[in-house]
């Protein structure tokens, strides 16, 4: 019954949150949805203890027919086993933290029923996919998935950013989708079926075999995997599709830390897992999943190096380590892809959170130019996001001798991605290795980069709009009731004041006579958990998830372990095992050089290599060439079809066209404009009448 | 006479009939009660029918039989297949009403006595087992609609009524002179019969032609798919609904009940014709549906790429195909009729179809918003929807039956998403542009019941299907065994490899080569 309660409760409670909304008032909303997540959150741990001590086998919970068409066989069930016991806690963990921490953040919103009723409408989509025993329910919670982050991206609905960056996001996801449609077509006319357990017994069986697709004669596990791993790039903002992830920001903080970096964008690594076994069958389909994770990791850290905006470097930071959980699921590493996952889902949230803290006390201020020297007013987001900094760079001391090593929890699972992809031996894999090595610099430097700008430095806040509206609000404190901001959501109102690609240089230094407040205690309890998950997390659980010996054990078949592999990487030469340590601290140093001691630096590389940082603001221009490759040819196509097509071919030469000829020979006009129905009436009944004496002549 | 005891089906004709002719001898408002009575008790009566349906008995149930003159006779009886159509139209029927309870303001009675009277003719078309009583009731069920669409209409109604004539015209009377051929050539015009007789191939081809000129045109398929926005656009609401909900199932009804079962060595042969311009439509009219500014003409091509779903699974030639065309009718049904509803509630309103009038109705709507947002993704094909289960199985069949035809077709999952949205963006979302559509009331009650109870079919059709599957399963089996002796092969052609590849061969997967000879190949099994 746990299970069930696990994944419905949160439905329930979005569907009281959602219709009683005004009714039932913010309040009780509130209560019920964090209420239920808690509750969620509590139930899901100790299946996840059950499947590390070995007490729990793999279970599935059928819940309804669904779809039945011949072979076809979809249900409704519920399918836990350790993977899916993984997804649980950090779905439940992370979500109920984000449902308190909202209580703060989202204090002064005039829509929070509606927000909470999202939030769990979400969890209940995700918990959905993870406990997916069939493809089609997966995608019934990956489209779930994606539904909620529409809506939640476009919460703030009268911000036209909001609204595009929501509609972006839905389509290029179903962009993804569109692969994952094809692969589980292909799949079901493959394995006639579609439940998850008997394609993968299924399927090394069937590795070398061809089918006809696009009338090219084509491996058949190879095309099934690109197709379904396109879902996954999709979901999981991999380079092509990443495009929608960085302006999901428009989204509230919290639903960026929730379902854009801890759980829905880390499906699509979730799908490659649960079904590694396909993968597993086709090389090539591994060698372009290797390929896509570290080309997708390596761009999105050379991008979040030159981004203002605290979320938005955080979202490429998240994009970047989406990547080196792909390409260790290429390399084979499976188990390692899935600890990163989970390490990722606590240093990253908390990341998000902490920003969130911060952009709070900025009063909705997120570019980090007007920050600065904000370590002494909110101390304690200083330190839950230096656990987070340290966490995401990895810092930790290898084993040496008989000396145990420590690390924070980037430091466990990044370690392992790294030499899993210098051990599995694979061009593809060295090519990983090499790129991950640098995107670790480089997610060094951003990272501190972003601490550096926050929380160190004098304070820069004098210049920014949101302060200089904030002041101006508290000036007028006696005049009206709200002394505080009535409009939260407005997190870009002032930003056209905002220096044009300057460095924080050029920005007015000063404190404004501004006063940043600490978060009040909902918002800072989860970053206190979080922060404790983030320290420990790696260390904690490094044991089950990726050791040689008790991997197999705790993951009992519900990934493809490669026990060789984990045994193998601790056997790396000691430059592999010290090259990320090395490079995490040239990043700092770069960062501490650039963006502490020498602040003139950013202006100075700015000025000499234009070129280079204007490619890479622009984000490399992805959104510029597909809006010329794809939306104005959509548009242009659409407009030829309906004007040149539809109204000045088809119609001219059929309908008007017969219009004209009917008129023209007959004077019929009259006769025609009104009287065309008693023609038609008279044609059918003469029609019958001619049937009915010739059925009976004969 | 069937099992019941009584004439069903008659009854469930004649009950819309006589409150028609009681319509036109009684005031405004009663005629509105009348005609709300007359189809809610027509809804019972479906209900009723649907609880006496015998799932897995004789295929066609509830039969009656009585002869007219010479070979013509009053046959009824339906199938599992009629049966869901049926409900879909006596279930949209009394929201029909609804919709134009305060709408309509002239000549209420003659209103509401065509919409009756359409009722009784769809009906018909359903329950028809003579071929000239579905001729009939086929043809004649668009007279109403060109005075709905003549008299109550937009500005351009007179052309666009006349469009619609046109194009069926040509149609029904190739059409009639296919059926004399049929009943000369079979002798008989019990559909029953008609549907175990095999017709010469070489007929076939040219009777499968005038068939499909007529069924093509209510589908409507492209090119001969431009009656529908004019129709739409110039329709009232409860006519656009109507329209879409249960007129262009006929088109696709006709395929299931004539050109399949009837002809399937020409549909075999006419494989890449129905393909070719279903496909040209989902891309085509999802592209025009795009760009368009006026709310009902964005609808209504959006239906045109969503009955091309319908086509593309009915000539798939497998179950997945065919069951997952029926689930897109009974769903696009629901789910357009609702969204014509939607833009009907605002029309009301505001007296203006144009999207850009609009903008923010989440702030002044929040209900109206909610329910236009779920038809929405209903619309997209969201997996919990209707939409999604059709739309998937109908996809699925195109697979098996050729890849070509589901990558094209599955674009259409993709470019629905983007103008459905697109839509959605502009109406509820954004601010209000216009203090007037700032200032319009949330549904009322009548309005609310109307949406809502579309929008639990909705939903529970997406989340257990199973309900209106299984009526359906029976007939369409049969329908297969009748098609699959012409089944075009499909292009996945797959051949079996030797199992694991060498790299992965680790010791687990050692017996695999041998375990692949006792393991049947499922692929080309329809």
């Amino acid at each position: 019954m746990a299970v069930q309660l696990i994944v419905f409760l949160p439905l329930l409670a979005a569907i009281v949150a959602g219709f009683g909304n005004r009714m039932i008032g913010n309040t009780a909303a509130k209560f019920v949805t964090t209420g239920a997540l808690f509750v969620s959150c509590a139930l899901s741990w100790p299946i996840f203890i059950g499947f590390m001590t070995g007490e729990l086998q793999s279970q599935l919970y059928p819940v309804l027919a669904w779809i039945h068409s011949g072979d076809l066989r979809v249900d409704w069930a519920l399918r836990v086993d350790a993977l899916t016991a993984v997804m649980l806690v950090v779905v439940t963990t992370v979500s109920s933290l984000v449902h308190l921490y909202s209580w703060g953040y989202m204090a002064e919103d005039p829509s929070q029923p509606r927000f909470f009723a999202y939030l769990s409408l979400f969890t209940f989509a995700m918990l959905m996919l993870v406990t997916a025993d069939n493809l089609v329910q997966m995608f019934f919670g990956w489209e779930g998935v994606g539904l909620a982050s529409y809506l939640l991206i476009g919460f703030w609905y009268h911000k036209p950013s909001a609204n595009a960056a929501a509609m972006k996001a839905f389509v290029v996801n179903r962009v993804g989708d569109f692969g994952f449609s094809l692969g589980i077509f292909g799949t079901f006319l493959v394995f006639g079926t579609v439940s998850i357990p008997a394609i993968l017994a299924a399927a090394p069986a069937m590795a070398g075999s061809t089918f006809g697709f696009l009338g090219m004669r084509v491996d058949v596990m190879t095309t099934l995997c690109i197709l379904l791993f396109i879902g996954a790039m999709g979901k999981s903002a991999q380079l092509g599709l990443h495009t929608w992830l960085p302006d999901a920001m428009e989204g509230p903080t919290p639903v960026s830390a929730l379902i854009h970096a801890a759980t829905m964008v880390t499906a699509g690594v979730f799908m490659v897992c649960r079904l590694s076994p396909m993968f597993e069958t086709s090389q090539t389909a591994l060698a372009l999943v290797t390929f896509v994770g570290a080309a997708t990791a390596l761009f999105a850290a050379t991008v979040g190096t030159v981004q203002n905006d605290i979320k938005r470097v955080i979202a490429y930071s998240t994009c970047s380590q989406l990547g080196y959980m792909f390409f260790a699921a290429g390399v084979g590493a499976y188990s390692a892809a899935m600890f990163h996952l989970f390490t990722h889902a606590f240093f990253k949230a908390l990341l998000f959170l902490g920003a969130g803290s911060v952009i709070h006390a900025m009063h909705h201020e997120q570019d980090m130019r007007f920050y600065g020297g904000l370590r002494k007013s909110i101390p304690l987001t200083f330190w839950a996001m230096m656990a987070g900094t340290l966490a995401i760079t990895g810092v930790g001391i290898i084993q040496i001798g008989g000396f145990p090593g420590f690390g924070f929890a980037g430091f466990y699972s990044k370690d392992a991605i790294i030499e899993s992809a210098y051990m599995s031996g694979s061009a593809a894999a060295g090519f990983a290795f090499v790129v991950a090595i640098v995107a670790a610099l480089l997610t060094s430097f951003y990272s501190w980069r972003l601490v550096f700008l926050t929380f160190f430095g004098t304070p820069r806040w004098a210049a920014s709009g949101h302060i200089q509206h904030a002041l101006h609000d508290v000036h007028h404190a006696r005049d009206h009731e709200h002394g505080a901001d009535p409009h939260p959501e407005d997190e870009h109102a002032g930003h056209d004041t905002r220096p044009e690609e300057a460095g924080a240089q050029a920005v007015r230094e000063g404190t404004g006579g501004y006063h940043p407040h600490e978060s009040p205690w909902t918002m800072l309890v989860p970053l206190g958990v979080l922060a404790i998950g983030a320290l420990f997390a790696g260390l904690a659980f490094h044991g089950p998830f990726i050791d040689a010996h008790e991997g197999p054990r705790f993951w009992g078949g519900s990934l493809v372990f490669d026990a060789h592999l984990m045994e193998e990487i601790h056997h790396a030469p000691l430059w592999v095992k010290l090259a990320p340590a090395v490079v995490m601290i040239i990043g700092f140093l770069i960062a501490l050089q650039a963006y502490v001691r020498n602040t003139t630096l950013p202006a100075r590389f700015v000025a000499h290599f234009g070129i280079l940082y204007q490619f890479l603001y622009q984000k490399w221009f992805f959104d510029e060439i597909y809006n010329v490759l794809f939306v104005r040819p959509s548009l242009w196509l659409g407009r030829f079809f309906w004007k040149v097509g539809d109204e000045a071919t088809i119609d001219r030469f059929g309908p008007n066209g017969a219009a004209a000829l009917v008129v023209g020979g007959n004077k019929l006009t009259a006769r025609l404009q009104s009287g065309y129905l008693y023609t038609y009436a008279l044609v059918m009944l003469l029609g019958l009448a001619a049937a009915a004496t010739w059925a009976m002549a004969r | 006479m069937n099992s019941l005891g009584f004439p069903i089906l008659s009854l469930m004709l004649a009950v819309p009939m006589v409150a028609a002719i009681a319509c036109l001898f009684v005031g405004a408002n009663a005629a509105r009660w009348l005609a709300l009575g007359a189809t809610l008790l027509d809804f019972l009566l479906g209900i009723f029918l649907w609880s006496a349906f015998e799932i897995g008995g004789a295929q066609w149930q509830f039969t009656e039989f009585a002869p007219v003159f010479g070979r013509f006779a009053w046959a009824l009886g339906i199938d599992g297949i009629a049966l869901m159509l049926i409900m879909l139209s006596v279930f949209l029927m009394p929201i029909c009403i609804a919709a134009s309870w305060s709408s309509i303001e002239h000549r209420i009675p003659e209103y509401m006595a065509a919409f009756l009277f359409m009722e009784t003719l769809m009906l018909g078309v359903f329950m028809a087992q003579d071929i000239f009583l579905f001729y009939i009731f086929f043809e004649a069920g668009l007279i109403p609609m060109y005075l709905i669409i003549g008299i109550w209409g937009g500005k351009e109604r007179v052309y666009a009524s006349y469009k619609f004539f046109l194009y069926t015209l040509l149609g029904s009377v190739l059409m009639l002179v296919a059926m004399l051929w049929m009943v000369n050539n079979a002798g008989t015009t019990f559909i029953p019969n008609l549907l175990t007789y095999d017709f010469p191939p070489e007929a076939q081809t040219w009777l499968w032609l005038a068939f499909f000129a007529s069924f093509a045109v209510k589908l409507p398929m492209w090119p001969v798919h431009t009656w529908l926005p004019d129709a739409h656009v110039q329709a009232p609401t409860a006519g656009s609904v109507i329209l879409a909900g249960v007129l262009l199932k006929l088109g696709g009804y006709g395929f299931v009940r004539f050109t399949l079962p009837m002809f399937p060595e020409a549909s075999a042969q006419f494989f890449w014709l129905v393909m070719g311009l279903s496909l040209v439509a989902i891309v085509y009219t999802s592209l025009v549906a795009l760009v368009q500014k006026d709310m009902k003409k964005l609808i209504a091509y959006s239906s045109v790429a969503h009955m091309a779903f319908v086509s593309i699974g009915l000539f798939a030639f497998n179950r997945q195909g065919l069951e997952g065309a029926l689930i897109v009718m009974l769903s696009h049904g629901l789910v357009s009729g609702a969204l014509f509803l939607c833009v009907g509630v605002i029309y009301d309103r505001l007296h203006t179809r144009e999207i850009d009038r609009y903008g923010g109705l989440s702030n002044n709507m929040p209900a109206y918003a909610t329910l236009f947002l779920l038809f929405t993704m209903a619309s997209v094909g969201l997996p919990g929807t209707g939409g999604f289960v059709g739309e998937f199985l109908s996809l699925l069949g195109a697979y098996e039956a050729n890849s070509w035809v589901a990558l094209v077709a599955t674009t259409g999952i993709i470019l629905g998403a983007a103008y459905m949205l697109y839509l959605y963006w502009r109406v509820a979302y954004g601010t209000a542009r216009n203090p007037d559509a700032a200032a319009m009331p949330d549904l009322n009650k009548r309005e609310l019941a109307m949406l809502g109870s579309i929008a639990a079919v909705v939903l529970w059709m997406g989340v257990y299907p199973e309900s209106f599957l299984a009526p359906m399963r029976n007939d369409v089996g049969l329908l297969l065994t009748r098609i699959e002796r012409a089944n075009p092969p499909g292009d996945a052609a797959l051949v079996r490899g030797s199992g694991a590849p060498a790299a992965a061969g680790a010791a687990q997967h050692g017996a695999s080569a041998t375990a692949t000879a006792a393991h049947p190949a499922p692929a080309g099994s329809h």
